[in-house]
């Protein structure tokens, strides 16, 4: 559609298969990567999409940070199977975005110009074990709020990304909520540990859904098509709902003196969030941003040579079955 | 830097048990097609989910334009003595 020329004949054009697109979306088809879509659902798509797959890539280095360190075998085993499955979610991701026309190259050098965001979340360190504890828990805990709901996504590739990585991630949240349980119940030290990262994970946790409702500067088109089901504060309030009960399983406290149960709207109140952190942090203020980045280029960088390798084999090999 | 390039893409199918359809799961990169099999198999089965793996060049791929799904699909539209239910089966007859 974007290709047309502005013309009264083209307008006309332009008008009836955005029609017939709105119809689409209004009897719940999915849309697939062949069919006609505007500009705009391409658009906000590629970078919502793109913006989920580097959450799941730079997602990996907090965690990937204690491999080496983790407390025994088993931890060790789990985390790096974790962490495996965080590359292949942004591997489906990245995947699903490519069917919009954009390619990876191109999805990498927009995160490493900054024009392509990731997860705000992924800037704060992972400063002791517990922080492993708390990633999975409360991060994972949200991310999945989030992807459960992308999961009826109008767009057919992101949806299908979507239900596979739900299936996996769910492994990734017990295994936080466990290392949580296990502190809360092991020394003095350790019970701190896990509190401390508690405090510090709470409130970067349900920022990841973003601004409030009437804040929200990608809400109105991404409704209306489709592309997300539930809005930010319906989605953090399902969390906080669900969390604060697995808190007091454990004797954790949520860091939120003024939490409490609304009986009239059916969720937990919660206390002011401190946007300014949040956009401080989003502006490349936060404790890792620079870290992030730097590592990704160092080793999207260092690993050139294995792409070129890879080319220069198959270039020979095909040269080699030419003559045969 | 210019020949830095993500490798070509490759669709994905995988056969969730022996007998069953391979059905499409994503793409990988990949340079050739060793390299596809096992970035697919790292990709799409870490959980046991298949028995086997088709990796096939993304662009030797042909896939039909929806905008002409009305004609493309319209020569079955049309036809439905290929339907067993189209067919009046006498009262009392059975296993048919």
């Amino acid at each position: 559609m974007e290709l047309l020329e502005k013309t009264d004949k083209t307008d006309k054009i332009h008008d009836d298969l955005l029609k017939s697109f709105e119809e689409k979306i209004d009897r719940d088809d999915t849309i697939e990567p062949k069919d006609r879509m505007p500009d705009g659902y391409r658009k906000h798509l590629i970078r919502q999409m793109q913006q989920h797959a580097h959450s799941e890539v730079i997602g990996m280095q907090p965690e990937g940070n204690w491999i080496t360190r983790a407390p025994s075998l088993r931890a060790k085993q789990i985390l790096l199977a974790k962490i495996q499955d965080e590359g292949g979610h942004g591997l489906y991701l990245y995947s699903a975005a490519e069917t919009l026309g954009i390619s990876r190259d191109e999805m990498i050098s927009q995160l490493h110009s900054g024009k392509a965001k990731y997860s705000n979340i992924f800037n704060y360190p992972a400063l002791t074990w517990a922080d492993i504890g708390a990633i999975g828990w409360l991060v994972d805990g949200a991310a999945i709020v989030n992807q459960v709901s992308l999961q009826r996504t109008s767009y057919g590739p992101y949806s299908r990304a979507m239900v596979r990585i739900c299936k996996e991630e769910s492994f990734h949240q017990r295994q936080g909520y466990e290392i949580m349980a296990k502190m809360m119940k092991g020394t003095k030290d350790q019970q701190e540990m896990a509190r401390d990262a508690m405090n510090r994970w709470w409130w970067p946790s349900i920022m990841m859904f973003g601004p409030h409702d009437t804040e929200s500067p990608h809400t109105g088109d991404a409704v209306k098509w489709k592309i997300k089901r539930h809005s930010n504060d319906d989605l953090r309030a399902k969390f906080i709902d669900k969390t604060v009960q697995q808190a007091e399983v454990i004797g954790l406290t949520i860091p939120d003196s003024d939490l409490k149960w609304n009986e009239a709207r059916g969720h937990y109140d919660h206390g002011p969030i401190d946007w300014t952190e949040f956009f401080r942090v989003i502006g490349g203020q936060g404790p890792c941003n620079k870290q992030r980045m730097a590592h990704h280029l160092k080793v999207h960088n260092d690993g050139a040579w294995v792409r070129e390798a890879a080319e220069a084999y198959r270039e020979k090999r095909d040269k080699q079955l030419l003559h045969l | 830097m210019a020949t830095d390039s993500q490798l070509a893409t490759w669709e994905v199918f995988i056969q969730s048990k022996p007998g069953a359809n391979y059905i499409h799961a994503g793409s990988v990169h990949a340079s050739d097609k060793q390299m596809a099999l096992q970035n697919a198999r790292d990709t799409y089965t870490r959980r046991g989910e298949g028995t086997s793996i088709w990796a096939v060049p993304t662009s030797e791929i042909a896939a039909s334009n929806p905008d002409d799904n009305d004609m493309f699909f319209d020569p079955a539209n049309d036809k439905m003595y290929r339907m067993p239910t189209f067919y009046v089966m006498p009262e009392g007859a059975k296993a048919i």
